[in-house]
């Protein structure tokens, strides 16, 4: 790629590996005025997003969420327990976010990232308030016995746009999700049954409420996010590590669909977000979300 | 059709605000700031020598430590650190004091609802006691939006249970200008306009959270009012020493 003519400073003696590491923010700055990244991407546009489904097999519901090389691989595991006494007819859901020292040189074993817990939360908070789930779907026994399910999320690879991976993921590990067979034994407790065991064993009782065979769940309003990053009178769409280590203003935006704005979330940053900001990364989530609607809908996902 | 609110304020009407400066001895700078119920002790010690690692030892470093009232410290107070960290990132200049670190230390007092705004005014309020250099400061506000689509700002604990759905927002302070024209306009929008920070819980419309934007834009003149009143008082009362 060549580089632009300019007599008055060294850059133009200057390799562009060279230039990158040196001068980031005016490298970057110079494909911002042509309205390109350097990945040549348009600055709307999010990177190649691929979803697999069903990849850890001792899981009730896994998922592989990959944008760009960010990559994020969710599980989710069912366990039977006892519903809480304010809430006694809904099941509980656990989230949690994990960063491996391989997803990133900044990450040593020992020391948790700094952004872990935090994504942790606000997965938790989403995945709760967007009412993708309904709890009551996870009842067993009314008051007895509930479904508890433990959602992990690993990241592989971290490279920018983790909350929008994360969530993917654990959006498409819920699609994924088959609730586990259990019956009702005669000590009154839940136990799992296994696929070869036969259903017409004596001392199992059926209620109601326990399933007969593997289930899904039904999820209603998906939510889908796209982070954006401000930086002077540019809205970069799908940030990679890099962008997001030099320009430092990111602003998640999290829809659903039925286009209601789960979340809103920017913290802190250089440039600060008006109106017309606010708008226009609206409308790039919106995109996205159409997007990333399709993209589930070819994984057979309602 | 009026919100009836149980302390009988209108939806726009903040709780009685008060802030006092240089309380702890020990430390560089401290300011204590509550809202109605809800009191929040701040203190920050720094600049201090050497940044941490994989910070940029070109800047200076914010370090911010949150401690609840009860209980453990757990991914709550982890998100509410870097949050805050993020916004006082975002309101100091950096470029003065390079690699150095500064720790603010976040103390929850008793929390009636409007935590998290609370303490960033709370922490704003200890960074200017302690002479930390600063472009602006950060206003912060809760607005909650009740069913009926009405906004309310400045929700106690009961009130933010019932609402559907609140944003914690965060805006740079009014400025007081002698010139007609006022304060800078950026894509004609005042400067405090812009937003520094926005978390918001439970969902709502597009349309909800540009009301509750405006509201909260409304409420920075008062907020910002009291800060401008509060510094001046100390400075012209000779018993506090800076």
């Amino acid at each position: 790629m060549g580089l632009p003519d300019s007599s008055q400073d060294l850059t133009s003696e200057m390799e562009v590996d060279a230039f990158r590491r040196i001068f980031p923010l005016r490298f970057f700055e110079r494909h911002l005025s042509e309205s390109l990244r350097p990945d040549a991407r348009p600055l709307d546009k999010a990177r190649d997003t691929i979803v697999n489904l069903g990849l850890v097999s001792t899981a009730d519901g896994s998922a592989l969420a990959k944008i760009g090389s960010t990559t994020m691989l969710a599980a989710i595991r069912m366990e039977v327990m006892t519903p809480s006494t304010e809430s006694p007819d809904e099941g509980c859901i656990a989230v949690e976010f994990h960063m491996p020292p391989i997803c990133s040189p900044i990450v040593r074993p020992g020391r948790p990232a700094e952004a872990a817990p935090v994504i942790s939360k606000r997965l938790s908070d989403t995945i709760l308030s967007s009412g993708m789930i309904d709890l009551k779907e996870l009842c067993l026994v009314s008051g007895k016995a509930a479904w508890m399910g433990y959602l992990d999320i690993y990241c592989l690879d971290a490279d920018g746009a983790l909350f929008d991976a994360a969530l993917l993921s654990a959006v498409a590990a819920f699609s994924n999700l088959q609730i586990p067979v259990v019956a009702l034994n005669d000590n009154g407790r839940i136990v799992a049954i296994s696929d070869e065991k036969e259903q017409d064993n004596a001392s199992i009782i059926e209620e109601e409420a326990v399933n007969k065979e593997k289930r899904k769940l039904t999820l209603k309003n998906i939510p889908f996010s796209l982070t954006c990053i401000l930086h002077k009178n540019y809205i970069l769409a799908d940030p990679t590590t890099e962008e997001e280590s030099i320009m430092d203003t990111l602003v998640t935006v999290v829809l659903d669909s039925s286009d209601q704005m789960v979340s809103f979330y920017k913290s802190g940053g250089e440039a600060l977000a008006y109106s017309s900001s606010i708008k226009s990364c609206v409308e790039l989530a919106r995109k996205r979300a159409k997007e990333l609607k399709e993209i589930l809908g070819e994984m057979d996902v309602d | 059709m009026e919100i009836d609110r149980e302390d009988g304020r209108t939806p726009n009407q903040l709780r009685p605000l008060a802030c006092s400066r240089n309380i702890l001895h020990r430390s560089h700078g401290s300011a204590s700031w509550s809202q109605g119920d809800t009191k929040v002790l701040a203190a920050v010690y720094g600049p201090k020598a050497g940044t941490k690692k994989n910070e940029n030892p070109e800047k200076a470093c914010f370090e911010v430590i949150w401690k609840p009232k009860t209980g453990q410290i757990g991914k709550v107070e982890k998100e509410y650190e870097l949050i805050l960290k993020r916004t006082i990132q975002s309101i100091c200049v950096l470029t003065v004091n390079p690699n150095t670190t500064t720790s603010v230390i976040i103390q929850v007092v008793h929390d009636d609802g409007s935590l998290l705004p609370c303490a960033i005014n709370a922490a704003c309020a200890a960074l200017v006691d302690a002479g930390i250099p600063m472009k602006h400061l950060a206003v912060a506000i809760c607005c909650c939006l009740a069913d009926n689509g009405y906004a309310v700002l400045d929700p106690n604990k009961l009130e933010e249970k019932k609402m559907t759905a609140l944003a914690y927002l965060v805006f740079p302070n009014t400025t007081l200008s002698v010139l007609p024209e006022g304060s800078s306009l950026v894509e004609d929008e005042p400067v405090e306009h812009g937003i520094i920070t926005s978390v918001t819980h439970g969902v709502m419309s597009v349309d909800d959270y540009f009301l509750c934007v405006e509201n909260g834009r409304a409420a920075t003149a008062s907020l910002s009012a009291f800060f401008r009143k509060n510094f001046q008082q100390s400075q012209r009362d000779p018993s506090k020493a800076g």
